[in-house]
């Protein structure tokens, strides 16, 4: 039997990678797939939580398909303004988009 | 007509204007448009003349302006008087004006000069048609103002611009008392109106004691005293020889030195009201007259003796009015007006024609000048008193006035003066054109612009006489008279001045023609005495010594003082000034700037810093972010 | 006994091969290659729901990200990313802090996770099944549930504004 803490720590791992990534990426997509990295490690708490804190309800697992959908939207959309912004400035490298900056 | 004469003073001022303006682009032209607005003067104060004779009178004025509850009226008055003068001072302006086209031929200002004489006969005719003693006063200053400059006229001679400096200081000192006197009149009779003063003092005001009227008299009598050349302040008219000789003919004639009269006649109610001030008119009137004849017997200038015999005139004048010869007085100021605007401009003509001014270097001219020296005689004849010429008629009812008034002393004297009188004129005369030519002179001809008002002078010295005279029935006096005078006839009067007048005559033709050297002899044994005379009784002498170098000493000391003491204060105070604003400044720049730079810098230095983190990298934000998160755990759960 | 043993090290196994392909994910230059390292993590992911008994989460791990996020990831990564390019830098200047903060992160976690223990009894056996999820969905969830379908829509019909080409 594989001990809480053990999913947890899969979980923290997983986080800690998709924020370096979030960090460093220079492509938008890049940041956008670290972020898929990260809500996976959420998603994972919750599973392994609602197994073992909270047997008998059925609410982590639900609440890991919203998470699921929410993602899927917020992808699409961040997809879609990728390529618009592609389709603006021939680049997608954040550090290059700096219209807004003084 | 009597309505249009405020067009009178009008006409040579618009001369005046268009001449100062365009006068460098009418050049020769200038002369005609000021003679043209004298005579369209002449013109209407003839036709005036001849209505005011026929009984007119006319005063209008409107209120000038207000204060507190003394309103100033601005008006002209026209009755016997002012007509009478505004005649002469056209007719006399308009001849001196023509002969002035000769005279001042080719000179450099030559439309300044007809500027000039036309605002000088503008002033005086403002002066004469003034119904009020403000108006007077005003027109009293112009009058004195174009004698400056036509005095110094031709400035680059220093001794000019000196004349025109004293003419004008010595007339301000009169001129002081002037509006010292009109002012006392003016606050205790509440009105300068000529009319409203003769009317208020028949009422006998109350408040306004004999004293304070005799004062206000004499006051006023000062003003005459400077313009009209009286003793003391008569020292500026001699040197007022200096302008231009036509100019002199004015001064002498008909403007400046008449105003004085002229003004004592206008306010003569007031000094016929106060007791003491006619004595002191006449006093002064036989002194001045006195004394300048008696300078007038040695003195070789043409125009000098010819200036002095004007200052005794004036004497004259006064004496008649001061011993209520009111109308004597008047008469003498027309007739003296004609013949010695008459002789002014003969010796203007034998200057013109010789170059000099010194009678000893003349003679002989009788033969070159026969207009010149003939117009000359007619107005020598006529201020010696020789019937039937004007001064004999003028000056013989100023003898009435004065044995009528009974003072004997003052008879004697003023019979003195009559045959000093015609003894200058006539050594004036016999030196200038009769005997042998003493120097070679260059004699060039006047031109004939010259000579006229030479003849219609003399025409009017001789007949001008007869309208006061008993033959025509005192005409005149009937015309003029400030209370209804009733003169007889004084048989012994007249033969008196006619046998001092021939007497004068005669010893000038024994010493100057018969016999020579006696004058020269005279001046020998009697030399302190012709020294005196010589000198001017040494008044100007005297003025300097008593009056103009304390005078200066005293300006001296408080230019020292000023310089030393004031300057010095000032000068300290702007020095500490400008010392302390260093300061001040140094502060300012280092310190406070200092301070305010130093702020700055620091915002700027911190936000040089601070903009760093401002790096529009999204990723750097999100570094940030969890640093700050690590950093949060950290203190939360180790520290 | 055994078949314990096994199922935990094949767990660990799995753990261990998705922590790699995670690294991967954000460390690979190609892009493309890039995501598919993340598909690999993702079915690494669904393996550990199955051993947390949640296979209807798997099932939806599997179809959602991997059948439909993935794929239009890819067509995005098409669209865009220069994938041949060796030259571009893909990431930024701020790699070593970056790697400091997230490994201090996650030694944290580790550290604070570690010693969980799982209060009262955890071996018990209730199977949890797709009826359950589906009836609890419509009738409890019910609310979220219809959000969720909005959200999706409004997200469907933003997309297509957004990238729609004026």
């Amino acid at each position: 039997m594989i001990p809480l803490s053990h999913y947890l720590i899969l979980s923290a791992i997983l986080f800690s990678i998709g924020l370096y990534g979030v960090f460093t990426r220079r492509s938008a997509i890049g940041i956008l797939l670290s972020l898929e990295i990260m809500l996976n490690a959420v998603n994972i708490n919750f599973v392994a939580f609602a197994k073992f804190m909270a047997p008998h309800s059925l609410a982590g697992q639900i609440f890991v398909i919203f998470t699921i959908g929410v993602a899927a939207a917020s992808t699409v959309v961040g997809l879609a303004i990728i390529v618009a912004i592609y389709h603006n400035y021939k680049t997608i490298f954040v550090d290059e988009i700096d219209v807004m900056k003084w | 007509m009597v309505n249009y004469a405020y067009l009178i003073p009008l006409f040579p001022l618009a001369a005046f204007v268009v001449n100062v303006f365009w006068g460098r682009r009418l050049k020769s032209k200038s002369a005609p448009v000021a003679i043209l607005a004298m005579l369209g003067s002449l013109v209407i104060s003839c036709l005036i003349l001849k209505e005011v004779i026929s009984g007119k009178t006319l005063e209008q004025s409107i209120e000038w302006f207000k204060v507190g509850r003394y309103s100033f009226e601005a008006g002209f008055l026209v009755d016997s008087l002012s007509a009478m003068m505004l005649c002469v001072v056209t007719l006399v302006g308009l001849l001196v004006e023509v002969y002035s086209i000769g005279y001042m031929h080719g000179d450099a200002r030559y439309h300044l000069f007809f500027a000039y004489l036309s605002l000088f006969i503008f002033s005086m005719l403002g002066l004469v048609l003034s119904n009020n003693l403000i108006q007077t006063y005003i027109f009293w200053e112009l009058v004195g103002v174009c004698s400056y400059l036509l005095i110094s006229f031709w400035f680059e001679k220093k001794s000019a611009a000196d004349a025109g400096k004293k003419a004008f200081i010595t007339n301000r000192i009169g001129d002081a008392g002037f509006f010292l006197g009109l002012s006392t009149l003016f606050y205790y009779l509440g009105t300068a109106n000529f009319a409203q003063i003769s009317q208020r003092l028949a009422h006998h005001p109350e408040g306004l004691s004999q004293g304070v009227l005799a004062l206000s008299a004499v006051l006023i009598f000062c003003g005459a005293v400077g313009k009209s050349a009286q003793f003391p302040l008569h020292v500026w008219l001699p040197d007022a020889m200096e302008g231009p000789t036509p100019v002199s003919a004015l001064i002498h004639a008909a403007t400046m030195v008449a105003a004085g009269v002229y003004l004592v006649a206008r306010s003569y109610a007031v000094f016929a009201a106060g007791h003491l001030s006619l004595e002191v008119v006449s006093y002064i009137g036989i002194i001045t007259s006195f004394m300048a004849g008696s300078i007038a017997l040695v003195q070789t200038d043409i125009k000098r003796i010819l200036a002095y015999s004007t200052v005794s005139q004036l004497g004259y004048m006064m004496i008649a009015l001061g011993t209520g010869g009111y109308s004597a007085g008047v008469f003498h100021l027309m007739t003296h007006a004609f013949f010695k605007a008459l002789l002014f401009l003969c010796a203007g003509s034998v200057i013109h024609a010789c170059g000099v001014q010194d009678i000893r270097q003349m003679g002989g001219l009788f033969g070159k000048m026969k207009v010149t020296a003939t117009t000359c005689l007619i107005g020598c004849l006529a201020i010696s008193g020789v019937p039937p010429l004007s001064g004999f008629w003028s000056k013989d009812e100023i003898l009435v006035s004065v044995y009528n008034s009974g003072n004997m002393v003052l008879y004697g004297l003023t019979l003195t003066v009559a045959f000093m009188t015609a003894f200058y004129m006539f050594r004036l005369l016999f030196l200038t054109f009769f005997g042998k030519p003493r120097e070679k002179l260059h004699i060039h001809k006047p031109a004939p612009t010259m000579d006229w008002p030479l003849i219609i002078l003399a025409i009017f010295s001789i007949f001008s006489g007869f309208v006061g005279s008993p033959l025509m029935g005192h005409a005149f006096s009937n015309f003029i008279y400030f209370h209804p005078e009733h003169i007889e006839p004084n048989y012994m009067v007249m033969v008196s001045s006619i046998i001092v007048g021939l007497a004068g005559i005669t010893l000038a033709w024994v010493f100057y023609i018969l016999s020579p050297g006696i004058p020269a002899a005279l001046a020998r044994n009697f030399s302190p005495v012709y020294n005196l005379l010589l000198n001017k009784y040494w008044i100007d002498e005297i003025y300097d010594r008593f009056i103009i170098r304390p005078f200066l000493r005293l300006t001296k000391f408080a230019f020292s003082f000023d310089r030393y003491l004031i300057d010095g204060a000032v000068n300290l105070t702007g020095t500490s000034c400008v010392a302390v604003s260093r300061v001040k400044g140094w502060i300012d720049k280092y310190i406070v700037d200092g301070l305010v730079n130093l702020i700055a810098l620091m915002v700027g230095a911190l936000g040089e810093v601070f903009r760093r983190l401002q790096t529009g990298l999204i990723q750097n934000y999100i570094l940030l972010i969890f640093t700050g998160v690590i950093a949060i755990v950290i203190l939360l759960r180790f520290v | 006994m055994w078949s314990n043993l096994l199922s935990a090290s094949i767990f660990y196994l799995i753990a261990i091969a998705s922590i790699i392909f995670a690294i991967l994910s954000v460390t690979l230059k190609n892009m493309f290659h890039s995501a598919l390292a993340l598909i690999v993590m993702l079915l690494g992911v669904a393996a550990v729901y199955i051993y947390l008994d949640a296979e209807f989460l798997a099932l939806v791990q599997i179809l959602i990200y991997v059948g439909a996020i993935m794929t239009l990831v890819i067509f995005a990564i098409m669209l865009t990313a220069e994938i041949y390019n060796k030259n571009i830098k893909r990431q930024n200047q701020q790699k070593l802090i970056s790697l400091i903060i997230a490994s201090s992160m996650a030694g944290f976690l580790i550290f604070v996770l570690s010693r969980f223990k799982a209060q009262g009894g955890v071996s018990f056996f209730e199977p949890l099944t797709l009826a359950m999820i589906g009836k609890e969905l419509l009738t409890k969830y019910v609310l979220p549930f219809e959000l969720i379908s909005i959200i999706l829509l409004a997200a469907l019909v933003g997309s297509a504004a957004i990238s729609k080409k004026e």
